[in-house]
């Protein structure tokens, strides 16, 4: 068990001293360390991603980028540091659903989809709700507005057709379009993608690219990837992670030239692909 | 459906729409009606059911009742407890007390202590059974009882994340509790013998087949109640929530529902179906002892399911009717085959048939080329 220090929830008056600087960001990472028995998953951890900002994020494996993910989202409590969301929500302490809550969604890498509920069902228990307690739940019916919702996303991941499917007959890349309209109908100010585009083809790959930078409008994203030719589609900039802590940061092309990163990841990435 | 009318009666608007298939209203008059007029027939006719057989009946549709409940929270929401003989026991013994006390002076000793009490010899009735003197205040108890100690277990066990294998060895352990405490004559609850003995409830002898018929109806009644309720609950948005955290618990989550809370919701319906079971049970059977409510009977009640199959309503009543059937036939003839009948069934059901008894008919009915339409909904529908 990781333990998490005790910080006052409203920090509002400590963020205004730094609040000049990341005024803008909508998720500011400030020294965090994640102790998993002592392997530290993340060290000293720092991150801000801004309003409207598409960030990718890279790195070998074991690097912690699915760590940094399980921490914004509440999945894992760090043993030190701030996680601040927005201008001043300290998102330590809170329950994962308490953090979607908030407006914070998630893709898992492997589709996480509900595989016995059809595709319209999926998508309709993901639609941003005041109340998602079960007797509010138990009693609700869908809406004109929500089901016009529902029907857009479903256009937007290509999967009108299939809306009475069990999700569980869809194909991979279907089932990652299906978890990206989820994710979407939360509504939330910031998106965390783990691998979206793993075992997808190269079209399909290309479509969540131009998807993803589409979503920049309204929304602001995480992204961690591992094919670099889908990272230079879609990012501007890049945080590489390292062991835990970030490596270095920046436009996707000085980041590719960096040699620090070459060596630590894209050389390796070259060597593993070499015989393929 | 508007929400400034009362609770009851938006769930009686809710219960007659979910159960309103017409299948569910002629199976339901044929058990409550026509099961009673055959009794009515003359002993000599083909088509008589005996009181013995009907008494049966009664009794395996109360186990009817606890199997919906079961199927609630391992079938839709996926998590499978093993102590539910204990809600059943609850229910079972808040009646038995009550049919306790009902025996007045009429006991052995001709004492209005029960007998159990005068041979303990316990001198003064316990404070906990005074209540049960009220009707009213036992038939709440039934189920209110089970409702509150799943509350308080199921709290602890969901807050702290405790699931899969772990939460039915917990649930397992529970019952192994309820079984030892159940079963010291110290708790006054009758010890290894528990409560029997029991002679009439309102004023009617229970040993008229008459008063037994009506049983016989209440537990159909309650039997359609329970299933409208399932139906409604699993027919609803918050049904769907349960299966997906039954298809997969952290995407619930991160859609902004909190699973805890929502087992903690099915697990107290579940608990509470089992104790109106275990009420309905003591009238008709006569006798509830801790071996009745122990582990072996918890696990027996999630077979029942099994072979129905989980996950459908209807397969929960038809594997809770037919696994005992089953079991009062066996027994009354190969006693001894029994307990390796119910392994081997069980066997059967996870190596052959995982999705049960309805589970086959289903695949059935897809074979024939009218049933294709059936196909696309099987998860959802019953």
């Amino acid at each position: 068990m990781n333990k998490s220090i005790s910080i006052p929830r409203d920090i509002a008056g400590e963020h205004k001293v730094i609040g000049s600087r990341h005024q803008r960001s909508i998720i500011y990472l400030d020294n965090v360390t994640v102790d998993f028995d002592g392997f530290k998953a993340l060290n000293q951890l720092n991150l801000i991603v801004d309003y409207h900002e598409l960030r990718v994020v890279i790195g070998p494996n074991g690097a912690g980028k699915s760590t940094l993910l399980d921490v914004i989202s509440g999945k894992v409590q760090p043993a030190s540091g701030r996680v601040v969301f927005g201008q001043a929500t300290d998102l330590i302490g809170l329950r994962e659903n308490e953090i979607a809550a908030l407006g914070i969604g998630r893709k898992f890498q492997t589709p996480s989809v509900y595989t016995t509920l059809p595709v319209w069902d999926n998508l309709d228990l993901s639609l941003r709700r005041k109340n998602k307690g079960f007797v509010a739940t138990l009693f609700s019916k869908l809406n004109s507005e929500e089901s016009d919702k529902i029907a857009l996303t479903l256009e937007t991941i290509g999967l009108t057709k299939k809306a009475r499917v069990l999700a569980g007959q869809l194909s991979h890349g279907e089932k990652q379009w299906l978890e990206i309209g989820m994710v979407l109908l939360q509504d939330p100010e910031l998106l965390l993608i783990d691998e979206p585009v793993a075992g997808m083809t190269e079209q399909e790959t290309e479509k969540t690219g131009e998807l993803l930078k589409s979503l920049t409008d309204k929304h602001s994203l995480i992204v961690i990837e591992h094919d670099m030719e889908f990272v230079r589609q879609i990012a501007k900039m890049v945080t590489v992670l390292h062991e835990g802590t970030v490596l270095c940061e920046g436009f996707v092309e000085d980041v590719q030239n960096d040699p620090r990163v070459i060596e630590i990841y894209l050389g390796r990435q070259k060597e593993a692909d070499a015989p393929v | 459906m508007t929400p400034e009318r009362p609770i009851t009666s938006r769930l009686a608007v809710a219960a007659s729409s979910a159960g309103a298939g017409p299948a569910f209203w002629i199976t339901g008059a044929i058990l409550f009606a026509g099961v009673p007029l055959l009794n009515l027939l003359p002993d000599d006719s083909f088509f008589h059911v005996s009181d013995f057989t009907l008494n049966l009946l009664g009794k395996f549709f109360a186990f009817a009742i606890l199997a919906l409940g079961i199927d609630l929270i391992w079938g839709y929401t996926g998590v499978l407890s093993l102590g539910h003989g204990v809600f059943f026991g609850l229910g079972a013994y808040a009646m038995g007390m009550h049919l306790m006390l009902g025996i007045g002076t009429e006991g052995v000793y001709g004492n209005a202590l029960p007998d159990f009490m005068v041979w303990n010899q316990v001198e003064e009735l316990p404070w906990f059974w005074k209540p049960f003197y009220s009707l009213p205040f036992s038939l709440a108890a039934v189920v209110l009882v089970p409702m509150t100690a799943a509350a308080i277990f199921g709290y602890f066990v969901f807050r702290s994340r405790i699931r899969g294998v772990y939460f039915s060895i917990i649930t397992q352990a529970l019952a192994l509790v309820a079984w030892l405490v159940f079963n010291r004559n110290e708790t006054n609850l009758g010890g290894t013998n528990g409560l029997t003995d029991f002679k009439h409830i309102q004023g009617f002898s229970l040993n008229d087949p008459s008063t037994q018929l009506v049983m016989y109806m209440i537990t159909i009644l309650f039997l359609g109640l329970a299933y409208a309720l399932c139906r409604w609950i699993t027919q609803s948005r918050a049904g769907r929530v349960l299966i997906a955290i039954r298809d997969c618990e952290q995407r619930v989550f991160f859609s902004g529902y909190s699973p805890a809370n929502y087992k903690l919701f099915v697990f107290m319906i579940s608990a509470g179906l089992a104790g109106l079971a275990g009420a309905l049970y003591v009238p008709q059977v006569g006798i509830i002892t801790p071996n009745q409510i122990g582990v072996l009977p918890s696990i027996e009640m999630v077979i029942w399911v099994a072979v129905g199959g989980r996950g459908t309503l209807s397969g929960a009543i038809i594997g809770a009717t037919g696994v005992n059937f089953m079991r009062s036939t066996l027994t009354n003839h190969f006693p001894e085959l029994w307990p390796f009948f119910l392994g081997g069934l069980f066997i059967a059901v996870v190596m052959f048939f995982p999705k049960g008894i309805v589970g086959l008919l289903k695949k059935a009915s897809v074979m024939l080329p009218s049933g294709k339409s059936k196909v696309e909904n099987v998860a959802t529908t019953d």
